[in-house]
């Protein structure tokens, strides 16, 4: 196993804000109160989510500008783990709704966004595996990667205008602005945004990797 | 380039009216829709009216435009191949499919009027709308209906990778239909239409410029 300088600072940051998370002070808010821990552990889900599905759209427009198949193989293995991130994150936001919002999903915006990238991408899982021809398959999977993103991105944002908010900082909502979000969190969430995107990245690359020489193999290359 | 367009749209028409068949199922599908919500609910209420509204359009956009791509076998794609570039083809794709959803939008809400009642204030900006609305619909489907007809899928698929991209566009469209309504006020009216209208041209952009991409084989 190549261990590169990345993976090491991966595992010691997501080590780090796994403990500092649960031992570090933090600020005492109403509603809130010691669930603001959740920062550390739900919020990375959500931006791992994003950067992986952003990863997969660049390297399916790379395949369709060199239809390369190691770049198909690529995009696809970050759609997956980058779904894999979107489960975690809906199901640490719905644990954390159930004691803050009093039920686990309110047609907040937020959810119903990552919801909607849910749909988007298990809707991505069963084109792809629909498709028995490599090629083609390739080719289709890089299309709707790019239409569904470039898509996805502009209604995430027009979905707050529709429906408000009950996230912290939202709708005078207690929250993690610039003048909640202390130093002493700022220490910790950071590195955890860094460190579990970095996880996610090296689990797709595994991914990739494996997907990879199964294809070698079909092939006899 | 346009005798292109136009010559490929006279020929959707004219298979279209070669087999009124498919047209006036689909017809028939949207009347047969409305008569059931007339059985089960009789004469709705405003909101509920406008909600009923936009599902019967979702469903008739996935029956009617599923025809445009899905229709045409593998081998009459390679027909095209020979006499028409990609975006030609996909433009007149997009044309006659926002004609064909425009037309069923129109019959469904007249439909709506006859058996569902009507709570409207302003007819004629609902109508803009519904127009509106079968556009959306329609272009996204359509594109959608590309991707599906090369998986050599059926229409399920289509409506799959549909339903979380439509959704958002729905909750605009019914939001702005409300102003339509007497009682209610809609904040921040332009701004949505600004939005939809907006979100239109990017999905024809990304069609233009992904259509020739599942083009060639």
């Amino acid at each position: 196993m190549r261990l590169r300088w990345w993976k090491l600072l991966s595992i010691v940051l997501v080590f780090y804000s796994l403990y500092f998370g649960m031992m570090g002070e933090v600020p005492s808010k109403d509603i809130l109160n010691e669930t603001i821990r959740n920062l550390y552990y739900h919020v990375p889900m959500w931006f791992c989510m994003i950067l992986l599905f952003s990863y997969a759209f660049v390297y399916a427009i790379r395949y369709l500008s060199s239809n390369n198949i190691q770049y198909d193989l690529k995009s696809a293995a970050f759609n997956k783990v980058g779904i894999v991130f979107s489960v975690l994150g809906m199901i640490t936001g719905m644990e954390w709704a159930t004691y803050t919002w009093g039920e686990p999903w309110s047609n907040d915006p937020k959810q119903l966004g990552t919801a909607l990238c849910m749909l988007i991408y298990f809707a991505y899982l069963v084109l792809r595996n629909g498709i028995k021809d490599d090629e083609k398959r390739a080719k289709i999977s890089a299309v709707y990667t790019i239409f569904a993103f470039s898509l996805m991105i502009p209604l995430i944002f027009v979905l707050p205008r529709m429906v408000d908010s009950l996230h912290p900082g939202n709708g005078g909502n207690p929250g993690f602005n610039a003048y909640d979000l202390d130093n002493r969190m700022r220490m910790i969430f950071y590195p955890a945004v860094i460190g579990w995107f970095l996880l996610g990245k090296w689990i797709s690359e595994l991914k990739y990797r494996i997907d990879h020489i199964h294809y070698k193999k079909l092939y006899h290359e | 380039m346009y005798a292109t367009v136009l010559a490929l749209l006279k020929k959707d028409l004219l298979i279209e009216w070669r087999k009124k068949h498919a047209f006036f199922g689909v017809m028939l599908y949207v009347a047969a829709t409305v008569f059931v919500i007339n059985l089960m609910n009789g004469q709705a209420e405003a909101s509920m009216w406008n909600v009923l509204f936009w599902i019967t359009q979702l469903f008739v956009a996935i029956n009617s435009v599923a025809k445009s791509f899905l229709q045409e076998s593998e081998e009459r794609f390679r027909y095209y191949y020979t006499i028409s570039s990609p975006q030609a083809f996909i433009i007149a794709k997009l044309i006659y499919s926002v004609a064909l959803q425009c037309i069923m939008s129109l019959l469904t809400l007249l439909l709506f009027h006859l058996l569902l009642g009507s709570p409207l204030a302003n007819n004629l900006l609902f109508t803009a709308l519904a127009a509106l609305g079968g556009t959306s619909l329609s272009i996204v489907f359509t594109f959608l209906s590309a991707i599906a007809a090369k998986a050599q899928q059926n229409a399920s698929l289509m409506a799959i990778l549909g339903f979380p991209i439509v959704a958002p566009i729905l909750l605009i469209l019914s939001r702005l239909a409300l102003k339509t309504m007497n009682t209610v006020v809609v904040n921040g009216w332009w701004g949505l239409f600004m939005i939809l209208i907006l979100l239109n041209i990017l999905i024809i952009g990304l069609s233009l410029i992904l259509f020739p991409f599942l083009w060639k084989e």
